[in-house]
């Protein structure tokens, strides 16, 4: 099965109803692996068992940027190559980027109140991704707002774009600007500077989360192609009802 | 496994991660059984794709 042939819905929807259940098994193990390891994971010799919040926390800060990158890139779908899918796929994507965004600020807060003393912090990082935060909010806002799917794709589609901008920002933050939000630990130059300990703990739950992601995107992607197929069939059956009656 | 002094911001931060993802899972699956439903009401009224397939086929 080619790209081509996913851009039929019918095609997308048979392939969905084939994967999905692996999906879901497949997330759920990895997910159990990555608990256990995360609980079994020594305490760091300065922070103590709090580093444990890193394996629930980094996870989801990498995802709440990757889902917005998948957003950009459906956007392009949309605008440039007008695929049917493309919009589905941004829509869909949409609330569980948020979703994700909301836990990576929350389990940050909640990180870094006994680490840093505070729970917030108007540094470039955590106000960065606050406002990736406020962009899912405001492109799910959009969709909602614009009744017809095909008008409201474009505008989505520009503003995830613009927003799309804000991504180089949340990564470089904690290079450009004097931050209280440490530096990169695992994704720089020269590899990453967290012990094997930790790393592989971190990498099994990233890896259970993109699939976590996966697996609701997919399904959430099945339900919206349904709600636009019951959107165009109560369009017919008020075209058929009107011509009863003329 | 001691969870030491900050046990509750660690505790926290999992229980409210697992109660988000549970959230979004029972999102999707409820929003399925809406869309399905709907589907197959607006089948029960006659009105039919124009490809001729029944309105909740999806498979």
């Amino acid at each position: 099965m080619t790209l081509i042939d996913l851009a039929n819905p019918t095609r997308f929807l048979k392939l969905t109803a084939r994967i999905l259940p692996w999906l879901a098994g497949l997330t759920a193990v990895l997910l159990l692996i990555g608990l256990y390891q995360a609980a079994m994971a020594p305490d760091d010799y300065q922070q103590g068992a709090t580093v444990k919040i890193m394996f629930v926390h980094v996870p989801n800060a990498w995802l709440a940027m990757f889902v917005w990158g998948v957003m950009s890139l459906a956007a392009l779908g949309t605008l440039v190559w007008r695929h049917p899918l493309a919009d589905v796929a941004a829509k869909a994507a949409a609330p569980i980027g948020a979703a994700f965004t909301f836990l990576a600020l929350v389990t940050g807060s909640l990180w870094g109140r006994p680490m840093w003393g505070t729970y917030w912090e108007w540094d470039a990082r955590l106000t960065s991704v606050l406002i990736l935060f406020l962009m899912y909010l405001g492109l799910i806002a959009l969709w909602r707002a614009v009744e017809d799917p095909s008008r409201a794709a474009r505008a989505a589609a520009i503003l995830t774009l613009v927003g799309a901008l804000n991504l180089p920002i949340i990564k470089f933050s904690v290079d450009w600007w004097n931050t209280l939000h440490q530096p990169a630990s695992v994704m720089r130059m020269g590899g990453s500077s967290l012990d094997r300990a930790f790393l592989i703990p971190l990498l099994v739950m990233a890896v259970a989360f993109s699939l976590l992601f996966v697996t609701l995107h997919l399904a959430a992607m099945r339900n919206e192609i349904l709600r636009r197929r019951v959107r165009s069939l109560q369009l017919m059956q008020v075209a058929q009802a009107s011509q009863r009656s003329a | 496994m001691s969870l030491g002094p900050y046990a509750s911001f660690i505790t926290i931060s999992y229980v409210l991660v697992a109660a988000v993802v549970l959230i979004l899972i029972g999102w999707v699956a409820i929003d399925y059984r809406r869309q399905k439903a709907r589907l197959r009401e607006l089948e029960a009224s006659g009105v039919t794709r124009r490809s001729g397939r029944g309105v909740a086929d999806t498979r």
